[in-house]
């Protein structure tokens, strides 16, 4: 009898040790939808790089509306997921306030930082980055106006704005910047037609580079640029080859690393705050055989420059979310 | 302001107001024969991916279109089995049909192409491309009247044409046809064109057909006209401002040309905020310009600007007496 007692309290050990071991990692997507081609799409693509190299599985859910996220994460957290990653800001207060119901639970958000021992919050220095295709842009263009095209209104796409802001004026202190933003509800996420339309009235105001960090608004923007006859500068993922020889680079934001770095962690995923910046490689801008020949040697040349520079610290390109000012545009 | 940006604010103002145009004279066929329609936005969606994805598949544009009017009138179809045939909820079934068509969209969209619920790019003969009117460059030489034509009259897909040519079509079919009476007569009373022998339910589902043919255009000129594809959610709430624009209109087709041209220009100038800013000196809020239909709409509503008063019999389904 104490035989059996001792195998089966052996085998529920066992079970036990092999379900923690089992436990899958799981992925949500905020509203722009998984292909949105661009951020979700990029953290899409880390966890499919995972899926690729460890032949593991993992659980993935794609939000509809506000409403579900509380519910979303509980339900992953319940059913045992570890880590549970989250793209998006909008995460911010609901994973603050689930967290610390699911200690055993590792969490990790982007875009955001959730102050929680049992979460990562991973945040990227988007203004590097959109620096680095300021400057582009600003040496691509002939008329000296450049356009930037933001998707919700929030915090976080002033932030890309600016650091591309002071890219365009690092090189030409007497460029226009000409920034607009589609709307503030999340629908504006998902406005082609108003994202193209922008496109056109930014044209006319004389932009002839024009930068969309909008989400799904940004193929309208980027659709609009090459029907126009003008170049543009894609966001987050590599959007080059959405109209090849038109899309001037795009801004990457690795997320898909962040993601990717997050599974392979797994249970033992290190908390607290992780700030990926250029020197990280957790920012950049995109370099193929689409966008080759717009890209000149010197383009190239002074980019880099100034990405070394950055990296230490001669420049330091300011963060608009810091004190919510920006010196080199006004919103 | 000077006259080169009014010009091409009101280009863009046509652009705008295109798909709600369509839609708005959409919702008034529906409307006047007593079939409320909150489903626009769901019809413009559906008829936005047929439109993409059969001009994907076939390279015709053309095609495409008549996909587009087949997609919406199959919700219309379905809007009116629910409404008319079986007496239900008129804005529940619209409703419906909006999630359904949330939905639907993307997974059929997905299952052909595997591109996240979008359509592929469209380019070349799969478009709506525009169309520059006859004698537009030469007109440009006359002072004042010529640049307008070339740049805000002139340059449009055929669908912008086609929904500018619906109104007196409609005005003329409402007011000037035995057809334009009984629908608007089974909007205010089926009972007397029951009495008188017309079919009211034929009337009601073909006013609902109209309704789907002409928000299957809406989505067609979205998705194949101004954009080059289908994506998710594309339509972005317009459907629900044809219908602001419908009750600003006050059910009337040259007011609706009007509502919507006059909501296309809001959209048009919040897009300028720097224009504003220079015209009458103080900044404006971005989203203050972007409430302004909905506000318009709520002052008519309350009467403050003549009433607004809906067709009587809208929104009940007829039980025909014994």
């Amino acid at each position: 009898m104490t035989m059996m007692k001792q195998f089966l309290g052996a085998a529920a050990a066992l079970a036990l040790c092999s379900g923690a071991a089992l436990a899958d990692p799981a992925l949500i997507y905020d509203l722009g939808g998984k292909f949105d081609k661009s951020f979700n799409e990029a953290a899409y693509g880390g966890a499919k790089k995972w899926a690729d190299e460890t032949g593991g599985s993992y659980k993935e859910l794609e939000m509809q509306s506000e409403a579900q996220r509380e519910q979303a994460l509980r339900r992953l957290a319940e059913s045992g997921s570890n880590p549970i990653v989250m793209t998006g800001f909008a995460f911010g207060d609901v994973l603050n306030t689930v967290a610390p119901d699911y200690p055993d639970t590792k969490f990790a958000i982007i875009d955001m930082v959730v102050d929680q021992p049992n979460v990562r919050s991973v945040v990227f220095t988007e203004e590097q980055g959109s620096y680095l295709v300021g400057m582009m842009a600003a040496m691509a263009s002939k008329t000296g106006t450049v356009g930037f095209i933001g998707g919700m209104d929030i915090p976080l796409i002033r932030k890309f704005a600016c650091g591309y802001a002071q890219g365009v004026k690092a090189v030409n202190p007497d460029a226009t910047v000409v920034a607009n933003m589609t709307g503030t509800t999340p629908s504006a996420w998902n406005d082609p037609v108003k994202g193209a339309e922008l496109a056109k009235a930014q044209k006319s105001q004389g932009a002839d580079v024009i930068y969309a960090a909008a989400g799904g608004t940004g193929i309208g923007v980027l659709q609009a640029a090459a029907d126009e006859g003008i170049l543009s500068i894609g966001v987050d993922s590599n959007q080059n080859y959405l109209h090849p020889g038109q899309v001037l680079t795009s801004m990457l934001k690795r997320v898909d690393n962040a993601v990717y770095e997050a599974f392979k962690a797994g249970a033992d995923l290190e908390t607290g705050v992780a700030v990926m910046d250029l020197a990280k490689d957790g920012v950049g801008y995109a370099l193929d055989e689409n966008n080759s020949a717009l890209v000149s040697d010197e383009m190239k040349a002074a980019v880099d420059a100034a990405a070394e520079k950055i990296k230490s610290g001669e420049v330091t390109v300011h963060d608009y979310m810091s004190d919510e000012t920006c010196p080199a545009l006004t919103f | 302001m000077d006259y080169a940006t009014l010009l091409q604010i009101l280009d863009t103002t046509v652009r705008f107001a295109t798909p709600l145009l369509l839609a708005c004279l959409a919702g008034l066929y529906s409307e006047r024969s007593g079939v409320f329609d909150i489903g626009l936005e769901g019809k413009m969606l559906m008829a936005g991916m047929s439109a993409g994805a059969v001009a994907a598949l076939t390279g015709s544009v053309w095609l495409g279109l008549l996909a587009a009017i087949a997609g919406s009138v199959l919700f219309s179809i379905v809007h009116g089995l629910a409404s008319i045939t079986f007496r239900g909820n008129q804005l529940i079934s619209g409703v419906a049909l909006n999630f359904v068509a949330s939905g639907a969209t993307v997974l059929v969209a997905q299952s052909l192409f595997g591109q996240g619920g979008r359509t592929p790019p469209l380019s070349g003969a799969a478009r709506f491309n525009p169309i520059t009117l006859p004698f537009a460059e030469s007109a440009r030489a006359i002072p004042g009247i010529g640049p307008f034509y070339a740049e805000v009259v002139s340059g449009h897909s055929i669908l912008v044409y086609a929904a500018l040519a619906a109104v007196p079509l409609t005005w003329w079919a409402l007011y000037r046809t035995r057809f334009g009476l009984r629908l608007r007569a089974v909007g205010e009373n089926p009972e007397s064109v029951d009495t008188a022998g017309v079919s009211v339910i034929r009337l009601r589902y073909t006013a609902v057909m109209i309704t789907g043919v002409l928000c299957g255009m809406a989505g067609a000129y979205m998705a194949t006209g101004l954009q080059a594809g289908f994506g998710k959610e594309m339509t972005a709430g317009r459907g629900y401002i044809a219908l602001a624009a419908l009750i600003f209109a006050k059910w009337r087709p040259w007011y609706a040309l009007g509502a919507t041209m006059l909501f296309g220009f809001f959209q048009a100038l919040a897009l300028r905020p720097d224009v504003i800013k220079r015209t009458i000196g103080i900044d404006i809020p971005v989203p203050a310009l972007d409430a302004l239909p909905y506000i318009l709409t709520v002052v008519v509503l309350a009467g403050f600007v003549g009433r607004a008063i809906g067709p009587r019999a809208g929104g009940i389904p007829y039980v025909k007496e014994r």
